[in-house]
């Protein structure tokens, strides 16, 4: 049974995942960097360690440090949050080797789907829609081109080592191919150690829709409702809601299934994330599949009455689904915006010191924060420095909930994203369901 | 003289000129990463790169002169 637990992350996520440890009475170590020594997830864990310097290469992303911390805060169980270390096999492993439970599914099941050619590959196996794609033998002038006339133009070009939205570039026409595919490998090539790429056709306008997935160690896997991740700016989420308004009952449970089917055939174990295209005509597509805690989780958590981080420690500990505790407090409904340090429009970061931070008490509102009055938002790390979530009876209700929280809050010292996000939840195409991926690119 | 100067915090990732080189206006210069982002930091003016007052890998502050230009 776990007693103490370190978290290896920071921000929001490490203090969302401190809560639920509280909770269930667990111990918690939390790590931080020279510029994270006086956040809040420090002052909230039961012990802290210091790791390093600022940079993540000195600190968040030291393995090494991570498990010196553990040895010495005697803890039985890692907790890698998300980013950072969370889906690095290497990572895993080590901890593993070191005697640990990583509260996570195998090593094998993480660099599987950790590259995206191989989880392609899996999931054709599986018999689940992938988007039609063409892995490159080399970045040759004639093969690039030859995959990119086969599948038809517009294409995108993507790092098989890539994520987050970073490490994907869409080409329009055979102009611009070679100097997107050099860009790529030289992207991938710094972020992720790795030029590998493939090219994948381009789905005009689709929906981003997932599906949470939880699995035990006899081989359950249920699926615990699906998130609308749409609203996106580079590639990356804003708003997420669930139930998705889009999807037919028949489209939903194609969706379920397939998740469902995903995750027995890899031999998934704990909480996980099948991400899916899904076209104007319910067409899905297998995008991702992420081997972790996601951000908007807390949207499915407001749906169905879930902790999904109790979920992770319980499975991990060894229980099944079966087993795992539900509670009552499902609401029909839950909407998240993501708040970013930066500029509203031209999504520049924007770092600095928290001199107001106040939101609205409100009933059928959860914050997940990771700052507080009057601390520095540091250009060490992502932008996203916390977020809000509303819940309740209809999404009409829901949505006009987070916008007056919205309007009502008070943020000073740094630019933030709120009046995008503001902008967004009064925009008819947003308020009548009809935001695809290309909302943002809109808007603007 | 013209100092180029950064208008964000960040990380140097990448130097773009090297001393004596020729920059036009609007030419990126340097690039810098901030939040997970890159930003580009590009000339105001036309110049010859005097000297480069910073390294690929080194902590920029607001404000702080990233390179000279003369002429």
């Amino acid at each position: 049974m776990i007693k103490k637990i370190l978290i290896a992350n920071r921000g929001e996520i490490a203090v969302r995942i401190i809560k639920t440890c509280k909770q269930m009475n667990i111990k918690t170590v939390a790590v931080y960097s020279e510029a994270d020594k006086d956040s809040l997830h420090v002052q909230l864990a039961d012990e802290a360690h210091f790791l390093g310097g600022s940079r993540v290469t000195e600190s968040y992303l030291n393995g090494e440090k991570i498990l010196d911390a553990a040895n010495a805060g005697n803890v039985d169980a890692i907790h890698p949050g998300y980013g950072l270390l969370s889906e690095n096999a290497d990572f895993a492993e080590k901890v593993r080797q070191e005697g640990y439970l990583f509260i996570g599914p195998s090593t094998s099941v993480i660099q599987k789907m950790g590259n995206k050619i191989a989880a392609r590959k899996a999931m054709e196996d599986a018999g689940v829609s992938v988007i039609p794609g063409i892995t490159l033998s080399d970045t040759e002038e004639s093969t690039v081109k030859k995959a990119a006339r086969v599948l038809g133009y517009p294409v995108m070009v993507k790092a098989a080592a890539g994520g987050g939205g970073i490490g994907m570039q869409k080409v329009e026409d055979e102009g611009d191919l070679m100097k997107v595919v050099s860009s790529v490998v030289k992207k991938s090539e710094t972020f992720f150690g790795s030029g590998e790429i493939y090219v994948e056709k381009f789905i005009e306008s689709p929906r981003h829709i997932e599906a949470q997935i939880a699995a035990d160690r006899v081989g359950n896997v249920v699926c615990l409702g699906e998130r609308d991740c749409s609203v996106q700016r580079r590639n990356q989420k804003i708003l997420e809601e669930a139930p998705s308004i889009f999807l037919s009952d028949n489209g939903r449970k194609k969706l379920f299934e397939a998740a469902v089917h995903a995750g027995k055939t890899i031999e998934y174990t704990n909480v996980g994330t099948v991400e899916f295209l899904v076209d104007g005509e319910e067409q899905i597509y297998f995008l991702e599949m992420n081997t972790r805690l996601q951000v908007e989780h807390p949207v499915t958590e407001e749906t169905t009455g879930i902790d999904l981080v109790q979920w992770q420690i319980d499975l991990a500990n060894g229980k099944d689904i079966p087993s795992l505790e539900r509670n009552n407090n499902q609401s029909n409904h839950a909407m998240e915006a993501r708040i970013y340090a930066e500029d509203p429009t031209t999504f520049f970061p924007s770092p600095g010191k928290l001199i107001e931070w106040e939101f609205p008490e409100m009933e059928g509102i959860r914050y997940d924060f990771g700052v507080e009055k009057g601390a520095t938002v540091t250009p060490f790390y992502d932008p996203m420095i916390g977020k809000v979530i509303a819940y309740g009876s209809s999404r009409k209700a829901v949505m006009d909930k987070l916008l007056m929280c919205l309007e009502m809050a008070n943020v000073e010292g740094i630019k933030t994203n709120i009046p995008m996000l503001i902008n967004t939840l009064k925009h008819p195409t947003f308020q009548n369901g009809e935001a695809t991926t290309d909302f943002v690119k809109n808007l603007i | 003289m013209k100092e180029i100067k950064t208008n964000m915090a960040g990380n140097v990732w990448k130097v773009q000129v090297a001393p004596g080189d020729k920059v036009e206006l609007g030419q990126e210069v340097v690039i810098l990463e901030s939040m997970k982002m890159e930003i580009p930091i590009a000339a105001e003016s036309a110049g010859t790169v005097e000297e480069i007052k910073v390294e690929e890998g080194s902590f920029v502050n607001e404000e702080d002169v990233l390179i000279v230009l003369k002429g």
